[in-house]
Order: C-alpha cells, then sequence, then structure tokens
C-alpha cells in the first residue's frame, strides 16, 4: 500500500512567484538585482518548519556567492580564449609571469590572453577563500559550510593543474582535466548561489512524488554522466589527445538523454516551476550547442585545418561552444537539484520488497 | 516505458559513453619525454675517414607540379612590434620551384659516424618570421637563436623524439643557444606568442643535408662514392625518396618534383 507511506499532499496556496526556484539565469539575475524581503515573508500555511527556523536569508552572502558564479563565467571564457587562440604558452613559466609574481607584461599577441586568464584567476581564487570563509562563518547549514571548504580545495587544485598545463606542455590528458574541473568549479559556484538564494531559503519545495520510472532524478543524473562523458571527449580533441569523431558521435546521445529528461520534465511537471524552468533552459541551451558545435566544426576542422593562425569565426565559435556548454552543464545540475528537491523519488521505491509486507506482531 | 526497457535504454547509454571515453583516452598516449632527458649526445666516437679525394657531389632542383596554392595571408595587428610580411611561407614556390625542402641521405651511410661542426647555426626572429623556415643541423651542433624584433618572443620545439622545451627571449637579448640530441625531421617549431610563427628543424646525424633555395636548388658535397637513399622532405607535401649510386668524384643531378595535395 503505497499509499499509506505518503505524506500528505500540500494543498495551500503558494504564490507562483514563490514556487519559481533560484535557477542559473534567475540566480543571476536576483543576486545582482536584489529582491524585496517581504515577498517572501508570506505566511507558511504548513506553519514554520525546521528547515525556516534554522536558516535565514543572508542577502550579502548570496550576492557574494552570485559574484563568484560569473566571475568563474568568465574565467572559462578567458580559458577558451587561451585554448583557442593557442596561446596557452605564450607565458613560459609558472607560478611567475616572466619572472615576477605581480608584474603585468606587455600583453600583446598570445600574453594578452594567457595572462589575463592567469590575473582572472586570481581572482577567483581571492573571491573563493573570501566565500568560504564567510559561510564558514554566517551560514549555519553544516553541509553548505563544507561545501565551501570543498570550493576553496577545488580552486587550488584547478590552480595547480593550470601550472601543470604550463610546466608540461599541455599534455592532453592534464588539460583536459584542467577544462573539465573549471566546469565542475562552475557549478559548484552556482549550485552555492541557489543554496543560498532567498527562494532556496524560504520557500516550502512544493513535493511530487516522482511515481514513473526511469525518475527523473535519475534522467538529471544520466544527463550530468553524459554531458560529462562529452565535456571530457570535447577536451581532449580540443587539446589534441584524441580524434574528432567520438566528441561528434556521443554528441548524439548527449541530444537523446538530455531531450529525454527535458521533455519528461516538462511533461511530467508542467505546474512546478522549479522543474519546468530549467528545463526549457536546458533544451534551449541543448538546441545552441549543437548548433555552436557544428559551426565550431567547420571553422575548425573543416575549413581551418590549414590556416597559419587562429582566425576570428574559429574562435569565436569554438569560445561560444565551450561558454555554453558550461551553462548547459550548470542547468542540469541545477534541475537535478530542484528535481530532488521538490519531485523527490516515491519513498517506497526506496525501500526492500521485504520491509513493504508489514508483518502484524 | 516499463523497468526493463529504462534498464536496458540507461546500460546503453551508460556503455556507449564509456566506449567512448575508454577509446578517445587510448588514443594517444602521451609522447612528451621525460623531462629529464638531456640533449647532450653520448660521447661520439672517431669519425670515419672520408677519402676526400674519392668525394662526390649531388645537386638538383625541386619542382612542384601543379597550380601552386596562394601564400595564405598573416594577420600581425595583434603586436604593434611585428612588421613583418603577411605571407605564410608553408609552399614557397617561385616559377615552379619549390624551396625549403629538406634534402638529406637517409640511407646508405652505414655505420659511419662524422665530426659536429664546431660552427652554430643561426636562427634569426625577424619581422615575427623565423630565418630559415627550414633549418638542418646535425645532432649534437649547437643552434644559436636571436630575436631581432622589438618584441617578446618564446621558441617553442614541439618534438617527437627530442627533449620539449619552450623559453621566452625579449627584444636585445642574449641569444639563446641549444643543441638536439637525436635524429628528427621536420621538428616544428613555433612561438605561442604570435601563432602564425612557425619553423622547422631537422636534426641528422651526417652531415649530408641540405635545403633548398627560393629556385628550388640543392647541393650536397663531399659524399663518399656508394648507394644512397636521398630523402626529400617538405612540412606539407610529405617526403618522397630517390635511390642513387655515386661513382668517385662524381657530380650528380638528383631533381625531384611534388604534386600538388
Amino acid at each position: 500500500m503505497g499509499g499509506q507511506l505518503r505524506p500528505p499532499a500540500y494543498s495551500g496556496k503558494i504564490p507562483r512567484w514563490s514556487e519559481q526556484t533560484a535557477l542559473l539565469w534567475s540566480a543571476l539575475t536576483f543576486g545582482i538585482m536584489g529582491k524585496e524581503p517581504d515577498r517572501f515573508n508570506l505566511p507558511d500555511p504548513r506553519g514554520p518548519t525546521l528547515k525556516s527556523i534554522a536558516t535565514t536569508y543572508n542577502r550579502g552572502l548570496h550576492r557574494f556567492a552570485v559574484v563568484l558564479a560569473c566571475w568563474t563565467f568568465l574565467l572559462i571564457i578567458a580559458g577558451a580564449l587561451v585554448t583557442s587562440n593557442d596561446a596557452g604558452l605564450s607565458v613560459p613559466d609558472w607560478p611567475t609571469s616572466f619572472g615576477s609574481l605581480y608584474k603585468i607584461p606587455r600583453l600583446v599577441g598570445g600574453v594578452k590572453f594567457e595572462h589575463t586568464h592567469r590575473m582572472i584567476a586570481q581572482g577567483a581564487g581571492l573571491l573563493t577563500i573570501i566565500l568560504a570563509i564567510w559561510t564558514w562563518r554566517a551560514e549555519k547549514r553544516r553541509w553548505l559550510r563544507y561545501l565551501g571548504i570543498a570550493a576553496v580545495v577545488m580552486v587550488i587544485v584547478q590552480g595547480v593543474l593550470g601550472g601543470l598545463t604550463v610546466k608540461l606542455f599541455l599534455p592532453p590528458p592534464v588539460s583536459s582535466a584542467h577544462a573539465a574541473l573549471a566546469q565542475t568549479f562552475f557549478c559548484l559556484a552556482v549550485a552555492i548561489a541557489v543554496f543560498t538564494g532567498q527562494k532556496w531559503i524560504e520557500e516550502q519545495p512544493r513535493i511530487e512524488f516522482d511515481q514513473r520510472r526511469p525518475s527523473l532524478f535519475t534522467l538529471t543524473l544520466l544527463s550530468i554522466f553524459v554531458l560529462y562523458v562529452q565535456l571530457i571527449l570535447g577536451a581532449m580533441f580540443r587539446h589534441h589527445g584524441m580524434s574528432w569523431w567520438p566528441h561528434v558521435v556521443h554528441a548524439v546521445v548527449v541530444s537523446f538523454v538530455l531531450a529525454w529528461t527535458a521533455i519528461r520534465a516538462l511533461t511530467a511537471y508542467p505546474n512546478v516551476e522549479a522543474i519546468r524552468r530549467p528545463a526549457i533552459l536546458m533544451i534551449a541551451l541543448l538546441i545552441g550547442q549543437v548548433c555552436l558545435g557544428f559551426t565550431a566544426f567547420l571553422t575548425r576542422v573543416a575549413w581551418g585545418r590549414d590556416a597559419v593562425q587562429p582566425e576570428l569565426p574559429m574562435v569565436a565559435s569554438t569560445v561560444a561552444h565551450v561558454a555554453v556548454g558550461a551553462l548547459l552543464l550548470a542547468t542540469t545540475v541545477i534541475l537535478a537539484i530542484q528535481t530532488w528537491r521538490h519531485v523527490p523519488v516515491a519513498f517506497e521505491e526506496r525501500l526492500p520488497q521485504a520491509q513493504r509486507n508489514p508483518t502484524t506482531a | 516505458m516499463n523497468r526493463k526497457n529504462w534498464i536496458t535504454v540507461s546500460v546503453s547509454v551508460l556503455a556507449l559513453s564509456a566506449l567512448l571515453a575508454l577509446g578517445a583516452c587510448s588514443k594517444k598516449e602521451n609522447t612528451e619525454q621525460s623531462s629529464n632527458a638531456t640533449e647532450q649526445p653520448a660521447a661520439a666516437p672517431a669519425a670515419t675517414p672520408i677519402d676526400p679525394a674519392t668525394v662526390a657531389t649531388v645537386s638538383g632542383t625541386v619542382k612542384f607540379d601543379g597550380t601552386a596554392p596562394k601564400p595564405a595571408k598573416i594577420d600581425m595587428s595583434q603586436d604593434p612590434g611585428c612588421k613583418g610580411t603577411n605571407e605564410a611561407e608553408a609552399v614557397d614556390v617561385s616559377g615552379g620551384d619549390l624551396a625549403n625542402v629538406f634534402v638529406y641521405v637517409k640511407d646508405g651511410l652505414g655505420n659511419r659516424t662524422f665530426d659536429v661542426p664546431k660552427d652554430a647555426v643561426v636562427l634569426d626572429q625577424s619581422g615575427c618570421k623565423y630565418h630559415p623556415h627550414v633549418l638542418g643541423v646535425m645532432a649534437g651542433q649547437t643552434v644559436q637563436i636571436k630575436n631581432d624584433d622589438p618584441t617578446t618572443h618564446n621558441i617553442h620545439p614541439t618534438p617527437k623524439d627530442n627533449r620539449e622545451w619552450n623559453e621566452s627571449q625579449p627584444p636585445s637579448s642574449p641569444a639563446l643557444e641549444k643543441t638536439f640530441a637525436r635524429e628528427e625531421i621536420m621538428l616544428p617549431v613555433k612561438c605561442n606568442q604570435h601563432p602564425w610563427m612557425k619553423m622547422y628543424i631537422n636534426v641528422v646525424k651526417s652531415p649530408f643535408f641540405a635545403v633548398t633555395d627560393k629556385s628550388g636548388k640543392y647541393e650536397i658535397k663531399g659524399l663518399p662514392p656508394g648507394d644512397y637513399t636521398i630523402a626529400f622532405v617538405h612540412e606539407k607535401l610529405g617526403e618522397q625518396d630517390q635511390k642513387v649510386t655515386v661513382a668517385p668524384k662524381e657530380t650528380k643531378t638528383v631533381d625531384q618534383s611534388f604534386k600538388a595535395m
């Protein structure tokens, strides 16, 4: 009797806007523009919960997390510009730049891209450390405090990987790891921005149990997995570690899985805005990403094979492909988080069969 | 979709993803060499004596068959310090004569050894281009790298068999002196600050090599009589070999032509 295990369905009216989740774009927008706090302080029909008592919204911390997420996105674009302009080794030393830790070299040629990338990366490291300290001091949720520490560890590892790419002359596995960890860190920064957002803290999740199989949550995890594989395949191709065809072939797999996930989300939970919005964004980004991938293939592989130097069309298309790829991965992660929150797997499905048949004492 | 079907679909997707990732990772091993690989060749045995009275000369012209591709344009605007000619040198054809072909004795010298010249070979960076575009050098011979530009360059050879290195060279700085220990043909050298800057160093064990000039001509002197394989290597057009026999004191003409790819 699965129905007996379900909690009573929530039927209280919550204003539509408060159902919205702080997914990628809204998180960024709200963080910069802010929202009137009283709009979210409507009385909860269910009364106070442990969650709402334990955690209070910290506007400053949230905005700072949003700044870090935006800064990280900028850093990913700067890193993509380095690779697309073949400027990865234009500054031959690390951690110094031409022997100095603080002097800014003449920003011409490849140095312009490489050193700018290093400066933005230093800023990201500093922002991450500040965010971690702030979170540790101001945040009551222990798991979020540790998430801030994880971000610091990740940004340090990322910096070391960046240094290794210089020291080891861009070996494809190291460069690809640097690219993959960059997007992982971006996802983490966006997630922290979401978790510190006012909606996440103050809204009551509208819970609908997912009875379909595979569950939407499983599909979102599968989407993240195939996107990660695609990210590694793309990075290995971009860094001359493999041919282009695995990335192109796997794009079909990614398109299928992401379309399946988005369509499931939109058809099964059209009224859960926290699900609907990232699902729509995911499908839009997927279409854009496939088009950009095709353009990048034409400009870089088909037409640019014998190019004397990186040309504007190939740089623009490949950098856009990397940037939209990062947004797509982060959106999918947000969809997974919101699915986990709003559409959990029905409880009885988590119980072993033996425990579903209660015996009388 | 029932449980069995979705498990099948999920497993298929995972398997395909894993297979592609595995294929990608095993495609190319890191060809980089250990950073502690020495560039200094082992103590060379004494050179095998050659009778100067019997040596021969092989010379000729390398031609390009077909319509020569138009030189690609270079955009040097990203560095005001670069004022060079804005045409790439990849396929340098003038009146059907093909320049920048490396010609060397690939086979036939047996176990002969040769003294490494004391004189350095000069590689100059001027007008944000390398001069020469194709260079021949003996293993262990010094390559002197100069920067005559008012901007910083970095010199970055990307070899398969030699040690990789990457050093920057500011304007008016002393020349860099480098050697390459192992034989390697068409070893690419590039500048990551100016991505159009590319050249090729050819490292060989014998002194019997040449690079074709603007008129496609080359000359290899002092070759002892014998049967040889002469290789003609171009950075874009590939390699072509010819077997030749040279008699004592003979001056032999060996021409070669490359077809458009």
